[in-house]
């Protein structure tokens, strides 16, 4: 393995009293695949997206690909250009057509000719199999179809590093796979990759590491095997047993 | 009840109820028609009260006969389902339809059979309708207003090279497509102000200076709407950014200026922009009054539509804004491509209550003396020799306008159904 790619040191955050964070250390390796799991409400969604500052976190340094995050950080779009994020909702542009929800960022924030930006799109839904609904609009797509083209947009920009907040919870169990399925097409072509998910098939098939969170902190963080096979804390047992 | 039970139609004596109900129907309403059209009463052997309400109880028997449910004919069903689903129903029913019929006769005399239109002086009018003389020939005023007759092709000309720029939009190859917006948001206003100032005001070019306290009737209507609706939209908007952004400053900025134009009424504005203004220029500056007053209206209406669009900022989900940012979008790019179109769309229907609201607020500018339209038609029905026409006036306002805010709204539905999008 390379060199970390992120790096978390001891960072707290808070929404008003209500502590989110705590005390969280983190460190992500090229190329390595983290999944995330806890119950909702400890914490997991409110880390990743302050990977990619949607969030901002009071104390403690993150650091992404060299550059820390923090206010005076001028170039927060060029981290958030290298960092593609996956959302539970899909969150696609409903006024554009699938072709152009993953066109537009490339055109305007990587100023790649069209044409380009084109083969690239077709490319990357080519890769998650929707290329034949490009033309059509978000709102005519199935949910499973939504994710899988969020996630063609999000590699349109050609990321280093991908989030993925839930990216299956919004979803019917029937579309779950082909979105998983997507997911680990990529995690086999080497992406770098924290994934927020319950789902623990994909956790044992792709992960090289799961963290267990509770109440804003890290109970547990262990390599996939070793987290499955022999979990040390109480908690963590506890909700494996309720999820498996 | 049994007694009424032979009231209550079935399926074998179906047609008999259907044909009675139908004749009693018709019957009602051809007495009406009679009275109303020519004033004969055929029931006038009956005493008072029957023969006044005969009309309505032949028409309830008739529309209680012909409620027959099921009946298997579609238009029956269909008129039973709509309006004529109890006694009470039917009884609204027959006065509205009454009411359309006695409606007819008063107004077809006043606006065509009794109305003069032929002549040119007062003395024609002696019917009892309308005197559309009186329209006739002040028409050239009530478009132009105090425009010297000779020069009033300039404004024409202007009007149609304006209408003609306007309609780029629809011609626009694809490739030119991304201009657009700029054009009409700093482009078109520009050549549009050259044309109003070199064409219409004067003064260069061997054109005759026409000042602006002579510019009136609708085309002063529409040039100050033209220019209030273009410039209004986007300083809306800017404003409606403003109120939502992290800055504190820009954001009490837009707040205290919304406030404040919210807050007080549109003739104060316009007085104030004609009085008070000037007194705090220097003695040497000189800005036209028609200038100020679109000024004026502008910063007005702005401080709506920037609520207006804030309101369409509020409706869409943070995700879309999660969505832009984490492309790497900067704050412009994620209004311009992700937020806004969406935004704006959701508001067409306000914005063009808005806009209506704004050209029917023209006609305040009288109040610094400038006379559009209705103004024009004050001054007119003051003039001496044409006293006691205010009510042919007023009817020609209210349908000159009715025309244009009825196609400003089909203008705003077809936008509507053309941005359309599932979500």
């Amino acid at each position: 393995m390379s060199d970390s790619i992120i790096k978390i040191q001891s960072v707290n955050k808070w929404f008003g009293d209500f502590q989110v964070l705590k005390d969280i250390d983190l460190e992500v390796k090229q190329k390595q695949k983290i999944v995330v799991c806890g119950p909702s409400g400890s914490g997991k969604s409110t880390l990743i997206r302050c990977i990619n500052r949607l969030e901002e976190h009071q104390k403690g340094t993150i650091v992404v690909d060299g550059t820390e995050l923090s206010e005076n950080t001028k170039n927060i779009e060029k981290i958030r250009a290298e960092v593609g994020m996956v959302f539970q909702q899909f969150n696609l542009f409903p006024h554009l057509s699938i072709l152009d929800n993953c066109t537009l960022a490339p055109i305007w924030v990587k100023k790649m000719p069209k044409k380009e930006a084109e083969h690239l799109a077709m490319k990357q839904l080519e890769q998650v199999q929707i290329v034949d609904q490009a033309l059509k609009f978000p709102g005519q797509l199935s949910g499973g179809q939504q994710q899988r083209c969020a996630i063609a947009r999000a590699l349109c920009m050609e990321p280093k590093i991908m989030l993925f907040d839930e990216p299956t919870s919004a979803l019917d169990p029937e579309m779950i796979k082909e979105v998983l399925d997507a997911m680990v097409n990529l995690a086999k072509a080497g992406m770098t990759m924290i994934v927020v998910t319950h789902e623990m098939g994909f956790a044992k098939e792709v992960a090289d590491e799961v963290i267990f969170m509770d109440e804003g902190m890290i109970i547990e963080k262990a390599e996939t095997k070793e987290f499955f096979a022999n979990p040390k804390s109480d908690r963590t047992k506890l909700f494996l047993s309720q999820i498996l | 009840m049994k007694k009424l039970n032979f009231l209550k139609p079935n399926r074998e004596n179906l047609s008999t109820y259907l044909y009675t109900g139908t004749f009693l129907l018709l019957m009602s309403s051809f007495i009406v028609f009679l009275n109303a059209f020519f004033k004969v009463n055929l029931t006038s052997f009956l005493p008072g009260y029957v023969d006044f309400f005969l009309p309505l109880v032949l028409g309830i028997i008739g529309l209680h006969l012909i409620r027959i449910e099921f009946s298997g004919i579609k238009k029956l069903d269909l008129l039973n389902k709509n309006i004529n689903t109890s006694t009470f129903n039917a009884i609204l029913t027959l006065l509205i339809i009454f009411t359309i019929i006695k409606s007819i006769p008063p107004l077809l005399s006043w606006f065509i059979l009794d109305a003069n239109i032929a002549g040119d002086t007062k003395d024609v009018c002696t019917g009892s309708g309308a005197c559309w003389t009186y329209i006739k020939i002040w028409l050239r005023r009530f478009i132009y207003g105090m425009y010297p007759n000779d020069e009033q092709w300039r404004i024409n000309i202007a009007f149609v090279i304006v209408i003609a720029l306007g309609c780029v939009g629809y011609f626009a190859t694809e490739r030119f497509k991304k201009f657009l917006t700029l054009y009409y948001v700093v482009i078109y206003p520009i050549i549009a102000y050259l044309l109003i100032y070199y064409l219409i005001s004067g003064g260069s070019f061997d054109l005759i200076w026409v000042e602006t306290g002579a510019w009136g009737g609708l085309s002063l209507t529409f040039i100050v709407s033209f220019f209030c609706l273009i410039f209004c939209f986007p300083l809306g908007m800017m404003l409606a950014l403003g109120r939502r952004s992290d800055l504190p400053t820009l954001r009490y900025i837009s707040i205290g200026f919304i406030e404040f134009w919210r807050g007080v009424p549109l003739i104060t504005v316009l007085f104030m922009s004609s009085v008070m203004f000037p007194m705090f220029l220097p003695q040497d500056f000189f800005m036209d009054k028609l200038v100020r007053v679109i000024i004026a209206i502008s910063l007005f209406e702005a401080a709506y539509v920037a609520e207006v669009i804030r309101g369409g900022l509020q409706a869409l989900p943070r995700g879309q804004y999660d969505a832009a940012k984490s492309l790497g979008m900067g704050y412009w790019k994620m209004h311009i491509f992700v937020i806004l179109p969406q935004a704006l769309k959701l508001v067409i229907p306000g914005i063009a209550n808005t806009f209506l609201a704004l050209v029917k607020d023209t006609p305040l500018i009288f109040v610094v003396g400038l006379l559009e339209l209705v103004g024009m038609l004050n001054l007119a029905k003051t003039n001496p020799k044409w006293l006691g026409f205010a009510m042919e006036g007023y009817v020609f306002a209210a349908i000159i306008f009715w025309i244009i805010c009825y196609a400003m709204s089909r203008y705003s539905y077809n936008l509507e159904l053309k941005y359309k999008t599932e979500r």
